[in-house]
């Protein structure tokens, strides 16, 4: 006997059979019922769907960090952005000579504002291999790079919450700007194709639906065998007592590096497979508010449970989607009240809240202390 | 450049032969014509002249309103629906009148004499004006009266700048001897703006004379220095603006934040909600006791400090308290009550500005060794700076004070001495809300006062905390005037997105280096 | 390391860490160690040796520097002036924490500091000696523990029938000594222990002065404590700190008859 978690627990088998089950209905209802039948799923509500499963695997990246290695990042929607940047820029290529100004090579947008040529990080972005490594490695250099400097220097909390958001707000004034070479305000948008289907077609649309399932899938599986091993336990010991693990031997700024490079690649792949759903990517993508709403879905959902992240994403947004649609200004209210009755009264989530009801042999340990912040309580540095 | 020399030149060799038989007869006679040539003579003569209605018959020429009958040559100004004689300025009649014409040249010359013309005049503004007309135009028909002009100034400032335009115009008259042009360059240099740069470098390309070539290269260099010194330091005042704007909007968090250990997402709401008030008191003001008005934001600051406070210990006791010892989800709370402040807001007032009305005293500028100040940014400073040892006095001074230092530092201790920690919790974070909402007083002066206010300032205003040094007053000081000086210097060589963007950058890498900030405390852990 | 080296006279040819020459003998060699915070002088040039395989026991009133120490030979503090070598090789001022954990030296600390929201069994896993890089975690040996090895780490210090509770439901007592497992598991060559029996019952503390008695039998230990009777139960050295420097050091009653201790605990 070993000391390891099977991989797939009870939530997960259901998680995992309840997701293929969405992949599989929504393809029938929507290609396989006729139009006029009352069983037919509209192709709209099928990327509205889709929408739902890549902030579903968003969400999941974010629990990864937040809810197994105490890293609050305010900042996910920067690499969700990237991810979703380097699918739009792969998507624009694909545009080829049918833009408005009808150039072989640029953009609309480059015509307009008078570029000679494709600028040097447009290369390559033509080929769906490459975009796809770039939706990968974009926001992968971006965390390792951030991660390891922020963490070897031991940067921590709110601290860290407080930088990640500087981080996407720097990037989302950067976006905004024409100079950048990436649509500047518009951001990118009147797709056409990709991998040479229309990306209108309703087959093309279902195709991205289950690609997103699939890859919530994926992802979670990826996550939960990170958890699951002795790098999740220590990662749970980071979390709970960083400095103790620095006595043990173990250097949790590797640990964590690690962490959120993977989170942040998973975080790419959503905002990659976001953008061909919606049509569209553009700064706003960047903006702070965006990062903290993914954090409320986990919370919601209940954060150190990976299938309650996706859970609150799908949950939150499905209330977005009715909400905005009838009471357009309840939304920001209920929204607000969310952060607030979550933190205070359903501090585990949904799912959390569930295991700790009906979870059987393991009554799990009551949420961990949060390193409390300097200077009342400082643990690190000169004491 | 050379275009321009050229046409001084040009001005220079023609128009001083036609003026030289003096006598305003003639002067008016060759105005009332049809040729160019004649017109522009008649208009340095009669600038040369001294002739009192000179002023006026130029003033008609200028704006298309002067006459001549061809028959007699005699002039007449259109004035108010009637006719006056130009000589005398009494009413007349005429009939078969042309106006005398102007081409661009014409123009030239007539605001070379309008300059001359004023350069007598008794207003010093008006003096210089013309001195800096003159300088622009180089005529040299101008030496005359300049000379004049300098001899009775006593105006220092207007002195400089007639000893400017004598040595513009004798630079640009061909055949000043050398050492007069060696001798006219200080004075240029003296000016020391952009157009004195171009004289410069005109002459550091084309003057004959390698001396004078060599003191005008030396010439551009230090006025291009004095011009990067004022700019700099014009720079570093609107940096030192920006910074003070910086430590209002921080310094409310300097104590929720770095006092307390509250992260406080709704800071900016709070900073909005002072904004607010001011507008509510101003409208009240207008409708009950318009007299009042520029007493408004006097008015407006207690105001806005019980309504923002009342909102923070409202905050503090309903959510906060169950929440310490739990920064993170203190952050996500308090962002949810943001968007609800916000979207509150949003429904009363509606999303669009609300206008705020800026008292007497706050309009204007004044001038400081060369820096243009608006009284406007001036008062925001020196608020700023009051509000800041206002609150260093209370927490450094007052039982209060003491209290709340008690409690951060030994929360069971203080409780043990007797000190009720739940009212010194709600009070100080009552305090540090209501100093956010005078923030919001004073920036409802140079912002739109909209829902979005807060949240363009949430982010700096944690940067400028975390950058400080967490629980020091005296950091968040620093940190702002350098952040926001900082901000203003980079901005001119990056345009102000990339200066933000790299301050941001800056900082994130800062707190890499120093996670406690520019003035973190140090000490033996309170926990090992 | 041949016994030659071991002879070798301390300090005249030290060649650092990178010459790795031995220039003592002694496990642990701390001299004139002096940290300042913030003008307060909390080490004032301490100085201790500790053999190989010895058990010493710290004492001292509050604030003597006993807690400082430690963390300057765990790195958690940096010394600003002094020398620290262990094992006669490796200074100690220029290591990190986990490089210095790497070493060999175990700490336990004065609050009992286990993984809460792991089980009992898992704290003890983490612990293991072995590898500690993210890969090695992620897929290597900690994966295939086979259980019989943490069972017979927790059947020592007693808590067999608890290992699959989390450990934050154990009783302080319990919390101590899952720490001294976690010590053993990571089997180091210098454990500090830093008051191991507050809190506990006096059974439990005799329980436990026996278990750092036969820890003792293959291992340094450095144990920092107040009560004077576990002290005696130890049967080992006592250093007496006092304000950041040593006052005596001898057997326990040496020690406590030194007239010097006694002003210190008594006052004048």
């Amino acid at each position: 006997m070993t000391s390891r978690t099977a991989l797939i627990d009870t939530k997960g088998w259901i998680f995992l059979a309840a997701l293929a089950v969405f992949c599989l209905a929504v393809p029938l209802l929507n290609l396989g019922v006729a139009e006029g039948s009352g069983l037919h799923l509209p192709t709209y509500l099928v990327s509205l769907f889709g929408k739902y499963l890549a902030f579903a695997l968003l969400a999941l990246s974010l629990d990864l960090v937040w809810g197994y290695c105490g890293i609050l990042s305010l900042g996910h929607g920067a690499f969700f952005g990237l991810g979703g940047y380097a699918m739009g820029m792969y998507l624009m290529r694909q545009i080829g000579p049918r833009g408005v100004y009808g150039n072989p090579v640029l953009p609309d947008f480059m015509v307009f504002l008078n570029y000679k040529e494709l600028p040097w990080y447009w290369l390559g972005f033509d080929n769906f291999a490459f975009a796809a490594l770039m939706v990968l490695a974009v926001p992968g250099l971006l965390a390792f790079v951030f991660g390891w400097l922020a963490f070897r220097s031991r940067v921590t909390g709110v601290y860290l919450s407080i930088i990640t958001q500087a981080m996407t707000f720097a990037l989302m004034l950067a976006f905004f700007r024409n100079d950048m070479g990436l649509g500047g305000n518009n951001g990118l948008t009147d797709f056409k194709d990709i991998l040479g289907f229309p990306v209108q077609a309703q087959g093309t649309r279902v195709a991205l639906f289950v690609a997103t399932g699939i890859a919530l899938a994926l992802g979670y599986l990826v996550a939960r065998f990170m958890t699951v091993s002795a790098y999740g336990k220590i990662l749970i010991a980071v979390r709970d007592a960083e400095p103790r693990t620095r006595f043990l031997g173990y250097r949790p700024e590797h640990y964590k590096t690690l962490a959120f490079t993977v989170s942040a690649m998973m975080a790419g792949v959503a905002g990659a497979l976001y953008v061909p759903q919606v049509g569209i990517i553009n700064p706003g993508e960047f903006a702070p508010t965006n990062s903290i709403e993914a954090v409320i879905w986990v919370a919601v959902g209940g954060r150190g449970t990976l299938v309650g992240a996706a859970l609150g994403a799908v949950i939150v947004n499905y209330a977005k989607t009715v909400l905005t649609g009838a009471m357009p200004d309840a939304w920001l209210f209920a929204l607000g009240a969310l952060f607030v009755v979550v933190t205070l009264f359903l501090p585990k989530g949904i799912v959390g809240s569930l295991i700790e009801r009906f979870g059987g042999r393991r009554a799990r340990a009551k949420l961990p202390p949060e390193p409390a912040i300097a200077p009342k309580l400082a643990e690190e540095g000169q004491g | 450049m050379i275009r321009i020399l050229l046409l001084s030149l040009l001005l220079g060799l023609a128009a001083p032969a036609l003026a030289q038989d003096a006598g305003p007869a003639d002067a008016y006679a060759r105005l009332a014509s049809d040729s160019y040539g004649d017109i522009e003579a008649g208009i340095a003569g009669l600038a040369a002249s001294g002739e009192p209605r000179a002023g006026a018959v130029l003033a008609a020429l200028a704006d298309g309103r002067l006459l001549y009958r061809p028959a007699d040559r005699a002039l007449f100004i259109k004035q108010g629906g009637g006719l006056v004689d130009a000589r005398t300025g009494a009413p007349a009649q005429g009939d078969g009148l042309k106006p005398v014409r102007a081409n661009n040249k014409i123009r030239r010359a007539l605001d070379a004499a309008q300059g001359q013309l004023n350069l007598a005049s008794p207003d010093p503004g008006k003096r210089r004006e013309a001195a800096d007309a003159v300088f622009k135009a180089r005529d040299p028909v101008a030496l005359p009266a300049l000379d004049a002009a300098l001899g009775r100034e006593s105006d220092a400032g207007v002195k400089r700048a007639l000893a400017a335009a004598r040595a513009a115009v004798l630079l640009a008259k061909p055949g000043t001897p050398e050492a007069d042009r060696l001798a006219a360059l200080p004075a240029i240099q003296a000016r020391g703006d952009g157009d004195a740069i171009a004289i410069l470098r005109g002459l550091a390309a084309g003057d004959p004379s390698e001396a004078v070539k060599a003191a005008a290269a030396r010439g551009i260099q230090a006025v291009e220095t004095r011009l990067a010194v004022a700019a700099a330091a014009q720079n570093v005042w609107y940096g030192i603006s920006l910074g003070s704007v910086l430590l209002l909007a921080a310094i409310g968090l300097a104590i929720t934040f770095g006092v307390m250990g509250i992260i406080n997402m709704a800071h900016g709401e709070m900073v909005m909600l002072g904004a607010y008030t001011t507008y509510l008191v101003q409208d009240a003001i207008r409708t009950h006791a318009p007299g009042l008005f520029d007493w408004s934001l006097a008015i407006s600051i207690p105001c806005a400090f019980l309504v923002a406070g009342a909102v923070g210990v409202a905050i503090e006791r309903g959510i906060i308290r169950f929440l310490y010892g739990r920064p993170l989800e203190t952050l996500l709370a308090t962002f949810g009550v943001s968007l609800i402040l916000q979207q509150s807001v949003r429904s009363i007032f509606g999303p669009t500005n609300r206008e705020v009305g800026s008292p007497a005293f706050m309009s204007g500028s004044f001038d400081f060794a060369g820096l243009a100040i608006t009284w406007g940014r001036m008062w925001i400073v020196l608020f700023a700076l009051g509000v800041f040892l206002g609150l260093l006095f209370v927490l450094r001074k007052t039982s209060f004070g003491l209290k709340t230092r008690a409690v951060t530092q030994n929360r069971r201790m203080a409780a043990a001495m007797g000190i009720r920690t739940p009212w010194v919790d709600a009070m100080t974070f009552g305090l540090g809300s209501g100093i956010a909402g005078i923030a919001g007083v004073a920036l409802s002066q140079i912002d739109n006062v909209s829902p979005n206010l807060g949240q363009g300032y949430i982010i700096d205003s944690f940067l400028v905390v975390v950058f400080g040094g967490v629980g020091n007053l005296w950091g968040t000081l620093v940190a702002a005037l350098t952040l926001g000086v900082a901000n203003k210097l980079f901005e001119p060589y990056f345009g102000a997105v990339l200066a933000k963007i790299a301050l941001l950058i800056f900082i994130i890498l800062f707190i890499q280096k120093r996670p406690r900030g520019l003035f973190a405390l140090k000490g033996r852990a309170v926990e090992s | 390391m041949s016994d030659a080296d071991l002879l070798e006279p301390p300090a005249a040819d030290f060649a650092g860490p990178a010459g790795k020459r031995r220039v003592t003998d002694a496990l642990l060699y701390l001299d004139d160690l002096k940290v300042t915070f913030d003008g307060y002088r909390a080490l004032r040039g301490l100085s201790l040796t500790l053999d190989r395989g010895e058990m010493r026991a710290i004492i001292g009133p509050n604030g003597a520097g006993k807690t400082t120490m430690m963390d300057c030979i765990t790195g958690k503090t940096r010394p600003d002036t002094g020398t620290a070598l262990f094992d006669g090789v490796h200074d100690l001022r220029r290591l990190d924490e986990p490089a210095i954990a790497d070493l060999g030296i175990g700490r336990k600390f004065q609050k009992p500091t286990v993984f809460e929201s792991h089980t009992v069994a898992d704290n003890i896993l983490l612990a293991l000696k072995g590898p500690r890089s993210g890969l090695a975690s992620l897929f290597g040996w900690r994966n295939r523990v086979e259980a019989e090895r943490i069972d017979a780490l927790l059947a020592k210090v007693g808590l067999l029938a608890h290992r699959a509770r989390p450990a934050a439901d154990l009783s302080h007592g319990q919390k101590q000594w899952l720490e001294i497992g976690m010590l053993l598991a990571q089997d180091p060559k210098l454990l500090l222990v830093d008051e191991p029996v507050a809190g506990m019952t006096d059974a439990e503390t005799a329980q436990t002065a026996t278990l750092l008695r036969e820890i003792a039998r293959d291992h340094a230990v450095i144990v920092v404590e107040h009560d004077m009777h576990f002290v005696r139960a130890l049967q080992c050295r006592v250093t007496c700190l006092h304000e950041g420097a040593v006052l005596a050091e001898g057997s326990i009653d040496a020690v406590s008859a030194d007239p010097k201790v006694v002003e210190v605990y008594l006052g004048r």
